[in-house]
Protein backbone atom coordinates (compact mmCIF):
# COMPACT_ATOMS: atom_id res chain seq x y z
CA UNK A 1 0.00 0.00 0.00
CA UNK A 2 1.31 3.02 -0.57
CA UNK A 3 1.98 5.51 1.79
CA UNK A 4 2.47 9.01 1.59
CA UNK A 5 2.83 12.18 3.44
CA UNK A 6 0.36 15.59 3.56
CA UNK A 7 0.73 18.06 5.90
CA UNK A 8 -2.70 18.95 7.53
CA UNK A 9 -4.99 21.89 7.74
CA UNK A 10 -3.94 23.92 10.72
CA UNK A 11 -6.89 24.54 12.56
CA UNK A 12 -8.25 21.49 11.56
CA UNK A 13 -9.85 19.24 14.63
CA UNK A 14 -9.35 15.60 13.15
CA UNK A 15 -12.19 13.03 14.33
CA UNK A 16 -10.63 9.75 15.74
CA UNK A 17 -10.39 7.24 13.72
CA UNK A 18 -9.68 9.99 10.83
CA UNK A 19 -7.60 7.64 8.92
CA UNK A 20 -7.66 3.54 8.73
CA UNK A 21 -4.86 1.97 10.99
CA UNK A 22 -4.04 5.17 13.20
CA UNK A 23 -3.90 4.81 16.84
CA UNK A 24 -6.47 6.95 18.27
CA UNK A 25 -5.22 9.27 20.84
CA UNK A 26 -6.58 9.27 24.43
CA UNK A 27 -8.54 12.89 23.15
CA UNK A 28 -9.20 14.55 20.48
CA UNK A 29 -6.30 16.26 19.26
CA UNK A 30 -6.78 20.04 17.53
CA UNK A 31 -4.31 20.46 14.82
CA UNK A 32 -2.79 23.96 15.16
CA UNK A 33 0.17 26.26 13.25
CA UNK A 34 2.16 25.38 16.13
CA UNK A 35 1.51 21.29 16.53
CA UNK A 36 0.86 20.48 12.94
CA UNK A 37 2.89 17.29 11.54
CA UNK A 38 2.76 15.38 8.60
CA UNK A 39 -0.18 12.98 8.88
CA UNK A 40 0.20 9.34 6.37
CA UNK A 41 -2.29 9.22 3.64
CA UNK A 42 -3.60 5.91 2.75
CA UNK A 43 -3.89 5.57 -1.11
CA UNK A 44 -6.51 2.64 -0.96
CA UNK A 45 -8.85 1.32 2.13
CA UNK A 46 -12.20 1.09 2.90
CA UNK A 47 -14.35 3.22 0.97
CA UNK A 48 -17.89 4.75 1.93
CA UNK A 49 -21.35 4.32 0.77
CA UNK A 50 -23.56 1.65 0.55
CA UNK A 51 -21.76 -1.45 -1.41
CA UNK A 52 -24.33 -1.38 -4.02
CA UNK A 53 -23.89 -2.04 -7.75
CA UNK A 54 -25.42 1.19 -8.37
CA UNK A 55 -27.82 3.94 -6.50
CA UNK A 56 -28.58 5.34 -9.58
CA UNK A 57 -32.73 5.65 -9.65
CA UNK A 58 -33.30 6.18 -12.93
CA UNK A 59 -33.23 4.32 -16.40
CA UNK A 60 -29.67 3.96 -16.86
CA UNK A 61 -30.28 0.65 -18.29
CA UNK A 62 -32.33 2.24 -21.46
CA UNK A 63 -29.42 3.33 -22.75
CA UNK A 64 -27.31 0.51 -23.13
CA UNK A 65 -29.86 -1.64 -23.77
CA UNK A 66 -31.41 0.66 -26.96
CA UNK A 67 -27.13 0.60 -28.12
CA UNK A 68 -27.85 -3.53 -28.17
CA UNK A 69 -31.07 -3.48 -29.97
CA UNK A 70 -30.28 -1.50 -32.85
CA UNK A 71 -26.59 -3.14 -32.82
CA UNK A 72 -28.36 -6.99 -32.60
CA UNK A 73 -31.15 -5.65 -35.24
CA UNK A 74 -27.98 -4.36 -37.70
CA UNK A 75 -25.89 -7.29 -37.42
CA UNK A 76 -28.34 -9.79 -38.08
CA UNK A 77 -29.83 -7.60 -41.04
CA UNK A 78 -26.50 -7.33 -42.35
CA UNK A 79 -25.57 -10.90 -42.08
CA UNK A 80 -28.33 -12.22 -43.68
CA UNK A 81 -27.84 -9.58 -46.38
CA UNK A 82 -24.57 -10.15 -47.34
CA UNK A 83 -25.07 -14.35 -47.50
CA UNK A 84 -28.18 -14.17 -49.39
CA UNK A 85 -26.19 -13.10 -52.12
CA UNK A 86 -29.04 -11.71 -55.11
CA UNK A 87 -31.22 -8.79 -55.49
CA UNK A 88 -28.45 -6.60 -54.40
CA UNK A 89 -28.39 -4.80 -57.87
CA UNK A 90 -30.91 -3.54 -60.51
CA UNK A 91 -29.89 -3.11 -63.73
CA UNK A 92 -31.65 -5.13 -66.55
CA UNK A 93 -35.14 -5.24 -65.09
CA UNK A 94 -35.64 -1.57 -64.82
CA UNK A 95 -32.75 0.08 -66.45
CA UNK A 96 -31.05 1.62 -63.32
CA UNK A 97 -27.87 1.85 -62.30
CA UNK A 98 -28.50 0.54 -58.17
CA UNK A 99 -26.44 -1.40 -55.96
CA UNK A 100 -26.12 -2.11 -52.08
CA UNK A 101 -23.67 -0.55 -50.36
CA UNK A 102 -22.79 -4.11 -48.69
CA UNK A 103 -22.43 -5.53 -52.44
CA UNK A 104 -20.12 -2.55 -53.84
CA UNK A 105 -17.56 -2.92 -55.31
CA UNK A 106 -18.90 -5.94 -56.68
CA UNK A 107 -15.60 -7.21 -57.42
CA UNK A 108 -15.77 -11.29 -58.37
CA UNK A 109 -16.70 -12.74 -61.51
CA UNK A 110 -19.99 -14.02 -59.75
CA UNK A 111 -21.34 -10.74 -59.58
CA UNK A 112 -24.51 -10.59 -61.69
CA UNK A 113 -23.62 -8.63 -64.95
CA UNK A 114 -24.04 -5.23 -64.66
CA UNK A 115 -23.05 -5.15 -61.19
CA UNK A 116 -19.43 -5.89 -60.91
CA UNK A 117 -16.86 -2.64 -61.95
CA UNK A 118 -13.35 -4.73 -62.47
CA UNK A 119 -13.20 -8.47 -61.74
CA UNK A 120 -10.68 -8.77 -58.94
CA UNK A 121 -11.47 -12.00 -58.08
CA UNK A 122 -11.77 -14.76 -59.93
CA UNK A 123 -14.48 -17.45 -60.81
CA UNK A 124 -12.82 -19.74 -58.10
CA UNK A 125 -14.42 -17.40 -56.11
CA UNK A 126 -18.37 -19.14 -55.34
CA UNK A 127 -19.53 -17.69 -51.97
CA UNK A 128 -20.92 -13.82 -51.90
CA UNK A 129 -19.01 -11.11 -52.90
CA UNK A 130 -20.18 -9.03 -50.28
CA UNK A 131 -17.71 -10.81 -47.93
CA UNK A 132 -14.36 -9.72 -49.84
CA UNK A 133 -15.24 -6.15 -49.38
CA UNK A 134 -16.91 -5.77 -46.17
CA UNK A 135 -13.85 -5.77 -44.14
CA UNK A 136 -13.30 -2.26 -44.84
CA UNK A 137 -16.32 -0.64 -43.32
CA UNK A 138 -16.45 -3.31 -40.84
CA UNK A 139 -13.04 -2.59 -39.87
CA UNK A 140 -13.56 1.19 -39.53
CA UNK A 141 -17.10 0.89 -37.40
CA UNK A 142 -15.31 -1.84 -35.03
CA UNK A 143 -12.55 0.52 -33.96
CA UNK A 144 -14.30 3.67 -34.49
CA UNK A 145 -13.91 5.50 -31.12
CA UNK A 146 -18.02 6.25 -30.66
CA UNK A 147 -18.73 2.58 -31.40
CA UNK A 148 -16.33 1.46 -28.72
CA UNK A 149 -17.74 3.43 -26.50
CA UNK A 150 -21.65 2.36 -27.53
CA UNK A 151 -20.21 -1.14 -27.75
CA UNK A 152 -18.25 -1.43 -24.58
CA UNK A 153 -21.69 0.03 -22.33
CA UNK A 154 -24.01 -1.68 -24.10
CA UNK A 155 -22.61 -5.50 -24.85
CA UNK A 156 -19.11 -5.82 -23.06
CA UNK A 157 -21.04 -3.80 -19.79
CA UNK A 158 -17.50 -1.88 -18.66
CA UNK A 159 -19.19 -0.30 -17.48
CA UNK A 160 -23.26 -0.62 -18.44
CA UNK A 161 -23.54 2.92 -17.72
CA UNK A 162 -21.71 5.67 -15.65
CA UNK A 163 -21.81 4.90 -12.03
CA UNK A 164 -22.91 1.96 -12.30
CA UNK A 165 -20.58 -1.56 -11.64
CA UNK A 166 -17.98 -2.86 -14.20
CA UNK A 167 -19.80 -6.24 -15.55
CA UNK A 168 -16.16 -7.58 -14.67
CA UNK A 169 -13.51 -8.46 -11.98
CA UNK A 170 -10.62 -7.85 -13.97
CA UNK A 171 -10.12 -5.15 -16.67
CA UNK A 172 -7.08 -4.22 -18.23
CA UNK A 173 -8.90 -1.86 -21.22
CA UNK A 174 -7.37 -1.33 -24.14
CA UNK A 175 -3.87 -2.20 -23.30
CA UNK A 176 -3.24 -5.68 -24.21
CA UNK A 177 -4.16 -7.89 -27.05
CA UNK A 178 -6.72 -8.13 -28.68
CA UNK A 179 -8.33 -4.40 -27.80
CA UNK A 180 -4.74 -2.87 -28.47
CA UNK A 181 -5.73 -3.47 -32.28
CA UNK A 182 -8.25 -0.68 -31.56
CA UNK A 183 -5.43 2.03 -31.81
CA UNK A 184 -5.12 0.88 -36.37
CA UNK A 185 -8.34 2.65 -36.14
CA UNK A 186 -6.50 5.59 -38.48
CA UNK A 187 -6.19 2.96 -41.13
CA UNK A 188 -9.18 1.73 -41.45
CA UNK A 189 -10.48 5.50 -41.49
CA UNK A 190 -7.62 5.95 -44.44
CA UNK A 191 -9.85 2.30 -46.15
CA UNK A 192 -13.55 3.66 -45.22
CA UNK A 193 -12.38 6.80 -47.18
CA UNK A 194 -12.04 4.54 -50.73
CA UNK A 195 -15.24 2.83 -50.17
CA UNK A 196 -16.59 6.45 -49.59
CA UNK A 197 -15.43 7.16 -53.05
CA UNK A 198 -16.63 4.06 -54.85
CA UNK A 199 -19.99 4.64 -53.02
CA UNK A 200 -20.20 7.93 -54.33
CA UNK A 201 -19.37 6.78 -58.01
CA UNK A 202 -22.33 4.48 -57.26
CA UNK A 203 -24.94 7.16 -56.18
CA UNK A 204 -23.39 8.97 -59.66
CA UNK A 205 -24.09 6.10 -61.38
CA UNK A 206 -27.65 6.11 -60.29
CA UNK A 207 -28.53 9.32 -62.19
CA UNK A 208 -28.12 7.13 -65.52
CA UNK A 209 -31.61 5.90 -66.91
CA UNK A 210 -32.72 4.87 -70.24
CA UNK A 211 -34.31 7.31 -72.60
CA UNK A 212 -33.51 10.55 -74.39
CA UNK A 213 -30.25 12.07 -72.62
CA UNK A 214 -29.80 9.00 -70.04
CA UNK A 215 -29.88 11.09 -66.84
CA UNK A 216 -32.85 11.45 -64.29
CA UNK A 217 -33.63 11.10 -60.77
CA UNK A 218 -35.64 8.79 -58.75
CA UNK A 219 -35.67 7.79 -55.46
CA UNK A 220 -33.19 5.40 -55.50
CA UNK A 221 -30.80 8.31 -56.70
CA UNK A 222 -31.83 9.69 -54.08
CA UNK A 223 -31.37 6.87 -51.02
CA UNK A 224 -27.84 6.18 -52.48
CA UNK A 225 -27.03 10.08 -52.63
CA UNK A 226 -28.18 10.65 -49.46
CA UNK A 227 -25.98 7.27 -48.21
CA UNK A 228 -23.01 8.49 -49.75
CA UNK A 229 -23.46 11.73 -48.07
CA UNK A 230 -23.82 10.32 -44.60
CA UNK A 231 -20.89 8.27 -45.24
CA UNK A 232 -18.86 11.40 -46.45
CA UNK A 233 -19.94 12.89 -42.65
CA UNK A 234 -19.62 10.06 -40.82
CA UNK A 235 -15.86 9.31 -42.10
CA UNK A 236 -14.47 13.01 -41.80
CA UNK A 237 -16.31 13.63 -38.21
CA UNK A 238 -13.79 10.79 -36.88
CA UNK A 239 -11.23 11.59 -34.56
CA UNK A 240 -8.47 9.85 -36.17
CA UNK A 241 -9.28 12.25 -39.15
CA UNK A 242 -9.70 15.04 -37.12
CA UNK A 243 -5.99 14.33 -35.42
CA UNK A 244 -4.67 13.42 -39.30
CA UNK A 245 -5.73 16.93 -40.28
CA UNK A 246 -4.44 19.44 -38.03
CA UNK A 247 -4.94 17.71 -34.28
CA UNK A 248 -1.69 16.55 -33.96
CA UNK A 249 0.03 19.75 -34.54
CA UNK A 250 1.81 21.52 -31.35
CA UNK A 251 1.47 25.09 -33.01
CA UNK A 252 -1.79 26.34 -34.54
CA UNK A 253 -0.30 29.72 -35.11
CA UNK A 254 2.34 27.81 -36.98
CA UNK A 255 0.22 25.92 -38.94
CA UNK A 256 -2.80 28.14 -40.39
CA UNK A 257 -4.04 26.18 -42.65
CA UNK A 258 -4.34 22.72 -40.68
CA UNK A 259 -5.85 24.87 -38.25
CA UNK A 260 -8.22 25.67 -40.45
CA UNK A 261 -9.00 22.54 -41.25
CA UNK A 262 -8.83 21.56 -37.66
CA UNK A 263 -11.94 23.85 -37.00
CA UNK A 264 -13.89 23.10 -39.55
CA UNK A 265 -13.72 19.39 -38.62
CA UNK A 266 -14.14 20.19 -35.36
CA UNK A 267 -17.88 21.22 -35.08
CA UNK A 268 -18.86 17.87 -36.84
CA UNK A 269 -16.31 15.75 -34.42
CA UNK A 270 -19.02 17.15 -31.74
CA UNK A 271 -21.33 15.25 -34.16
CA UNK A 272 -19.63 12.36 -34.63
CA UNK A 273 -22.24 10.00 -32.46
CA UNK A 274 -25.13 11.65 -34.71
CA UNK A 275 -23.57 10.67 -37.80
CA UNK A 276 -22.28 7.03 -36.46
CA UNK A 277 -26.08 5.82 -35.82
CA UNK A 278 -27.72 7.97 -38.85
CA UNK A 279 -25.02 6.35 -41.86
CA UNK A 280 -25.50 2.66 -40.02
CA UNK A 281 -29.32 2.83 -40.14
CA UNK A 282 -29.02 4.52 -43.87
CA UNK A 283 -26.93 1.74 -45.26
CA UNK A 284 -28.86 -0.56 -43.84
CA UNK A 285 -32.26 0.98 -45.64
CA UNK A 286 -30.14 1.59 -48.57
CA UNK A 287 -29.77 -2.28 -49.04
CA UNK A 288 -33.35 -3.37 -48.28
CA UNK A 289 -34.45 -0.60 -50.51
CA UNK A 290 -32.08 -0.95 -53.61
CA UNK A 291 -33.48 -5.24 -52.66
CA UNK A 292 -36.67 -4.48 -52.47
CA UNK A 293 -36.14 -2.90 -55.90
CA UNK A 294 -34.52 -5.37 -57.70
CA UNK A 295 -36.55 -8.27 -56.24
CA UNK A 296 -39.81 -6.35 -57.80
CA UNK A 297 -41.37 -5.88 -54.68
CA UNK A 298 -41.98 -1.97 -55.72
CA UNK A 299 -41.00 -0.16 -58.18
CA UNK A 300 -38.11 2.32 -57.98
CA UNK A 301 -40.45 5.76 -59.05
CA UNK A 302 -38.95 8.05 -61.28
CA UNK A 303 -38.80 11.85 -59.23
CA UNK A 304 -38.22 13.42 -62.87
CA UNK B 1 -35.57 45.55 0.72
CA UNK B 2 -36.13 41.29 0.27
CA UNK B 3 -36.23 39.34 2.63
CA UNK B 4 -32.92 36.82 2.67
CA UNK B 5 -35.01 34.18 4.32
CA UNK B 6 -36.34 31.64 1.56
CA UNK B 7 -40.07 31.23 2.13
CA UNK B 8 -41.46 27.84 2.64
CA UNK B 9 -43.10 26.34 -0.37
CA UNK B 10 -46.06 25.02 1.21
CA UNK B 11 -46.74 24.10 5.22
CA UNK B 12 -46.81 20.45 4.99
CA UNK B 13 -44.14 20.08 2.24
CA UNK B 14 -40.65 18.17 3.31
CA UNK B 15 -37.86 17.24 1.96
CA UNK B 16 -36.11 13.66 2.91
CA UNK B 17 -32.21 13.55 2.59
CA UNK B 18 -30.93 9.85 2.63
CA UNK B 19 -27.66 10.30 4.11
CA UNK B 20 -24.75 7.71 4.14
CA UNK B 21 -23.70 8.38 8.04
CA UNK B 22 -20.43 6.27 8.98
CA UNK B 23 -16.35 6.15 8.84
CA UNK B 24 -14.07 3.46 7.75
CA UNK B 25 -15.41 1.23 9.97
CA UNK B 26 -18.57 1.25 8.42
CA UNK B 27 -21.59 3.37 8.16
CA UNK B 28 -24.96 3.16 6.87
CA UNK B 29 -27.97 5.23 5.21
CA UNK B 30 -29.92 7.48 7.29
CA UNK B 31 -32.55 9.53 6.70
CA UNK B 32 -33.63 13.45 7.37
CA UNK B 33 -36.55 15.05 6.93
CA UNK B 34 -37.15 18.56 7.00
CA UNK B 35 -39.52 21.47 6.08
CA UNK B 36 -38.81 21.60 2.00
CA UNK B 37 -38.13 25.37 0.90
CA UNK B 38 -38.44 26.94 -2.45
CA UNK B 39 -34.99 27.02 -4.84
CA UNK B 40 -32.61 24.79 -2.48
CA UNK B 41 -29.88 22.89 -3.52
CA UNK B 42 -28.59 19.63 -2.07
CA UNK B 43 -26.07 21.85 -0.41
CA UNK B 44 -28.33 23.57 1.77
CA UNK B 45 -30.24 21.07 2.84
CA UNK B 46 -27.00 19.29 4.02
CA UNK B 47 -26.35 22.79 6.06
CA UNK B 48 -29.67 22.33 7.50
CA UNK B 49 -29.59 19.16 8.80
CA UNK B 50 -26.15 20.18 10.19
CA UNK B 51 -27.90 23.52 11.85
CA UNK B 52 -30.87 21.14 13.41
CA UNK B 53 -30.99 17.68 13.20
CA UNK B 54 -27.03 16.17 13.29
CA UNK B 55 -24.27 18.71 13.98
CA UNK B 56 -22.00 15.87 13.21
CA UNK B 57 -22.89 15.36 9.83
CA UNK B 58 -19.13 15.70 8.23
CA UNK B 59 -19.26 17.45 4.72
CA UNK B 60 -16.80 19.33 2.61
CA UNK B 61 -17.81 22.65 1.12
CA UNK B 62 -16.04 25.74 0.45
CA UNK B 63 -17.42 28.86 -2.35
CA UNK B 64 -21.37 27.21 -3.24
CA UNK B 65 -20.92 28.21 -6.51
CA UNK B 66 -19.38 24.82 -8.19
CA UNK B 67 -16.25 26.81 -8.50
CA UNK B 68 -14.39 25.01 -5.77
CA UNK B 69 -14.64 21.49 -6.27
CA UNK B 70 -15.02 20.80 -2.60
CA UNK B 71 -19.04 19.56 -2.38
CA UNK B 72 -18.42 16.74 -4.52
CA UNK B 73 -20.62 13.79 -3.78
CA UNK B 74 -23.23 11.13 -5.47
CA UNK B 75 -27.20 12.23 -5.16
CA UNK B 76 -29.04 9.47 -6.29
CA UNK B 77 -26.30 7.56 -7.28
CA UNK B 78 -24.95 10.32 -9.74
CA UNK B 79 -21.72 11.84 -9.30
CA UNK B 80 -22.42 15.42 -9.06
CA UNK B 81 -21.83 19.08 -6.90
CA UNK B 82 -23.93 19.59 -4.45
CA UNK B 83 -23.95 22.87 -4.45
CA UNK B 84 -25.02 22.59 -8.00
CA UNK B 85 -27.88 20.34 -7.59
CA UNK B 86 -31.19 21.84 -7.09
CA UNK B 87 -33.49 19.53 -4.97
CA UNK B 88 -36.70 20.55 -7.17
CA UNK B 89 -35.03 19.22 -10.36
CA UNK B 90 -34.73 15.50 -8.62
CA UNK B 91 -37.36 13.15 -8.80
CA UNK B 92 -40.14 12.78 -5.92
CA UNK B 93 -38.93 10.38 -3.09
CA UNK B 94 -35.80 10.68 -0.44
CA UNK B 95 -32.46 12.21 -2.02
CA UNK B 96 -29.97 9.29 -1.23
CA UNK B 97 -26.59 11.52 -0.75
CA UNK B 98 -23.05 9.03 -0.35
CA UNK B 99 -19.60 10.04 -1.05
CA UNK B 100 -17.30 9.30 -4.02
CA UNK B 101 -17.80 5.70 -3.94
CA UNK B 102 -13.94 5.67 -5.54
CA UNK B 103 -11.62 7.20 -2.83
CA UNK B 104 -11.05 5.79 0.81
CA UNK B 105 -13.77 7.23 3.34
CA UNK B 106 -12.70 9.16 6.04
CA UNK B 107 -16.37 10.35 7.32
CA UNK B 108 -20.00 10.93 6.21
CA UNK B 109 -19.43 12.58 3.27
CA UNK B 110 -16.06 13.12 3.00
CA UNK B 111 -13.42 11.23 1.84
CA UNK B 112 -9.64 11.51 1.02
CA UNK B 113 -9.07 12.10 -2.26
CA UNK B 114 -5.02 12.62 -1.48
CA UNK B 115 -4.53 9.97 -4.81
CA UNK B 116 -5.10 12.71 -7.05
CA UNK B 117 -2.45 14.46 -5.47
CA UNK B 118 0.15 11.82 -5.68
CA UNK B 119 -0.83 11.38 -9.10
CA UNK B 120 -0.54 14.87 -9.45
CA UNK B 121 3.07 14.94 -8.32
CA UNK B 122 4.16 12.36 -11.60
CA UNK B 123 3.20 15.21 -13.93
CA UNK B 124 6.16 16.00 -15.28
CA UNK B 125 6.03 19.99 -15.58
CA UNK B 126 5.83 22.51 -17.98
CA UNK B 127 9.46 22.86 -20.20
CA UNK B 128 10.03 26.22 -22.06
CA UNK B 129 12.97 26.43 -24.26
CA UNK B 130 15.60 29.04 -23.28
CA UNK B 131 13.52 32.33 -23.44
CA UNK B 132 14.39 34.53 -26.88
CA UNK B 133 16.08 38.16 -26.03
CA UNK B 134 11.96 39.80 -26.64
CA UNK B 135 11.03 36.99 -24.34
CA UNK B 136 8.24 34.48 -25.15
CA UNK B 137 5.73 35.00 -27.61
CA UNK B 138 2.20 33.20 -28.00
CA UNK B 139 -0.31 33.53 -30.77
CA UNK B 140 -3.98 33.98 -29.13
CA UNK B 141 -5.39 30.86 -31.35
CA UNK B 142 -2.39 28.21 -29.20
CA UNK B 143 -3.51 30.10 -25.92
CA UNK B 144 -7.28 29.15 -26.77
CA UNK B 145 -6.79 25.61 -26.95
CA UNK B 146 -5.36 24.59 -23.62
CA UNK B 147 -7.94 27.21 -22.46
CA UNK B 148 -10.77 24.58 -22.02
CA UNK B 149 -8.34 22.07 -19.68
CA UNK B 150 -7.73 25.16 -17.15
CA UNK B 151 -11.87 25.39 -16.81
CA UNK B 152 -10.82 22.03 -14.46
CA UNK B 153 -11.72 23.11 -10.71
CA UNK B 154 -10.49 19.50 -9.35
CA UNK B 155 -13.65 18.42 -8.02
CA UNK B 156 -12.53 14.87 -9.40
CA UNK B 157 -15.85 13.64 -9.67
CA UNK B 158 -14.61 12.45 -13.18
CA UNK B 159 -11.91 10.39 -11.28
CA UNK B 160 -14.46 9.55 -9.24
CA UNK B 161 -16.99 7.93 -12.35
CA UNK B 162 -14.49 6.49 -14.01
CA UNK B 163 -14.76 2.55 -13.93
CA UNK B 164 -11.08 1.57 -14.13
CA UNK B 165 -9.93 3.05 -10.59
CA UNK B 166 -13.75 3.17 -9.45
CA UNK B 167 -14.53 -0.74 -9.84
CA UNK B 168 -10.83 -1.80 -10.17
CA UNK B 169 -8.64 -0.54 -7.00
CA UNK B 170 -5.78 -2.10 -8.34
CA UNK B 171 -5.58 -0.10 -11.05
CA UNK B 172 -4.85 2.76 -9.22
CA UNK B 173 -1.16 2.47 -8.84
CA UNK B 174 -1.15 3.19 -12.59
CA UNK B 175 -3.42 5.11 -13.72
CA UNK B 176 -3.50 8.84 -14.14
CA UNK B 177 -7.57 9.22 -14.33
CA UNK B 178 -9.52 11.71 -16.85
CA UNK B 179 -8.26 14.71 -14.63
CA UNK B 180 -4.61 14.25 -15.36
CA UNK B 181 -5.10 13.17 -18.94
CA UNK B 182 -6.42 16.73 -19.63
CA UNK B 183 -3.50 17.93 -17.46
CA UNK B 184 -1.28 15.92 -19.65
CA UNK B 185 -2.99 16.96 -23.11
CA UNK B 186 -2.71 20.23 -21.99
CA UNK B 187 0.78 20.38 -21.90
CA UNK B 188 1.15 18.28 -24.97
CA UNK B 189 -0.51 20.69 -26.64
CA UNK B 190 1.59 23.50 -25.74
CA UNK B 191 3.30 25.56 -28.20
CA UNK B 192 6.24 25.97 -26.00
CA UNK B 193 6.82 23.08 -24.33
CA UNK B 194 9.70 21.10 -25.14
CA UNK B 195 8.94 17.38 -22.97
CA UNK B 196 7.72 14.48 -25.02
CA UNK B 197 5.26 12.81 -22.27
CA UNK B 198 3.37 10.07 -25.00
CA UNK B 199 5.63 7.15 -23.67
CA UNK B 200 5.04 8.24 -20.00
CA UNK B 201 1.57 8.44 -20.88
CA UNK B 202 1.35 5.16 -22.39
CA UNK B 203 3.71 2.89 -20.25
CA UNK B 204 3.34 4.50 -16.85
CA UNK B 205 -0.47 6.67 -16.46
CA UNK B 206 -2.60 3.67 -18.02
CA UNK B 207 -4.40 5.71 -20.93
CA UNK B 208 -4.98 2.26 -22.85
CA UNK B 209 -7.04 1.43 -19.88
CA UNK B 210 -9.03 3.84 -20.91
CA UNK B 211 -12.13 2.63 -22.60
CA UNK B 212 -13.65 5.89 -23.74
CA UNK B 213 -16.94 5.33 -22.09
CA UNK B 214 -17.02 9.09 -21.57
CA UNK B 215 -18.26 9.55 -18.40
CA UNK B 216 -15.71 11.71 -17.24
CA UNK B 217 -17.44 13.96 -19.79
CA UNK B 218 -20.92 13.39 -18.59
CA UNK B 219 -20.60 14.28 -15.02
CA UNK B 220 -17.94 17.32 -15.63
CA UNK B 221 -19.66 20.06 -13.75
CA UNK B 222 -17.41 22.36 -15.89
CA UNK B 223 -18.66 20.72 -19.35
CA UNK B 224 -15.04 20.04 -20.13
CA UNK B 225 -14.72 17.77 -23.58
CA UNK B 226 -12.55 15.23 -21.63
CA UNK B 227 -12.74 12.75 -24.13
CA UNK B 228 -13.19 14.29 -27.41
CA UNK B 229 -10.77 17.33 -26.50
CA UNK B 230 -7.60 15.05 -24.42
CA UNK B 231 -8.00 11.91 -23.98
CA UNK B 232 -8.66 11.03 -27.80
CA UNK B 233 -6.18 13.08 -28.81
CA UNK B 234 -3.84 12.04 -26.26
CA UNK B 235 -4.76 8.57 -27.59
CA UNK B 236 -3.56 9.90 -31.46
CA UNK B 237 -0.41 11.14 -30.37
CA UNK B 238 0.23 7.66 -28.61
CA UNK B 239 -0.78 5.88 -31.64
CA UNK B 240 1.51 8.52 -33.66
CA UNK B 241 4.51 7.05 -31.14
CA UNK B 242 4.05 3.74 -30.85
CA UNK B 243 1.79 2.16 -33.07
CA UNK B 244 1.75 3.71 -36.53
CA UNK B 245 3.99 1.78 -38.52
CA UNK B 246 4.22 4.90 -41.24
CA UNK B 247 5.52 7.17 -38.12
CA UNK B 248 7.82 5.20 -37.18
CA UNK B 249 9.30 4.71 -40.82
CA UNK B 250 9.07 8.64 -40.57
CA UNK B 251 11.06 9.02 -37.32
CA UNK B 252 13.68 6.92 -38.79
CA UNK B 253 14.41 8.41 -42.05
CA UNK B 254 13.98 12.33 -40.25
CA UNK B 255 15.97 11.02 -37.24
CA UNK B 256 13.71 12.24 -34.75
CA UNK B 257 13.01 10.11 -31.48
CA UNK B 258 11.02 10.31 -28.81
CA UNK B 259 11.47 10.45 -25.33
CA UNK B 260 11.54 7.49 -22.77
CA UNK B 261 9.07 7.72 -19.78
CA UNK B 262 12.04 8.22 -17.42
CA UNK B 263 13.49 11.31 -19.62
CA UNK B 264 9.73 12.73 -19.74
CA UNK B 265 9.58 11.80 -16.17
CA UNK B 266 12.73 13.87 -15.25
CA UNK B 267 11.00 17.18 -14.53
CA UNK B 268 8.11 15.75 -12.52
CA UNK B 269 8.11 16.90 -8.69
Amino acid sequence: MDVAQLVPLAGVAIQCPAVPGRACPAKEVVVTVDNATATPVVIGGTRGGPSAPTLRQDRWWLQPLVTVTILTAFIVYSTWAIFVNKDYYVGATLHRDLISPFYSPCIAASCVPGSVGTTVVASWWHITPALIVMGGPLGFRLTCYYYRRAYYRGFWQSPPNCAVADGHRRYTGESRFPLILQNIHRYFFLIGLIFNVILTIDAVMAFRMPGAGGIGFSVGTLVLCVNAVLLWLYSISCHACRHLCGGNVRSFSRHPLRHRVWKLLTPLNARHMQFAWASLVFVAFTDLYVRLVASGVITDPKIF
Amino acid sequence: MTDPTPAPTAADATVTLRVWRGDPAGGELVDYTLPAQDGEVVLDVVHRIQATLAPDLACRWNCKAGKCGSCSSEINGKPRLMCMTRVDELPEGPITVTPMRTFPILRDLVTDVSFNFEVAKRVPAFAPPPPPPDGYRMQQVDVQRGQEFRKCIECFLCQDVCHVIRDHEENKQHYAGPRFFIRYAELEMHPLDTNDRRELVRQRMGLGLCNITKCCTEVCPEHIKITDNAIIPMKERVVDASYDPVAWLGRKILRRRKRTPDEAAATAP
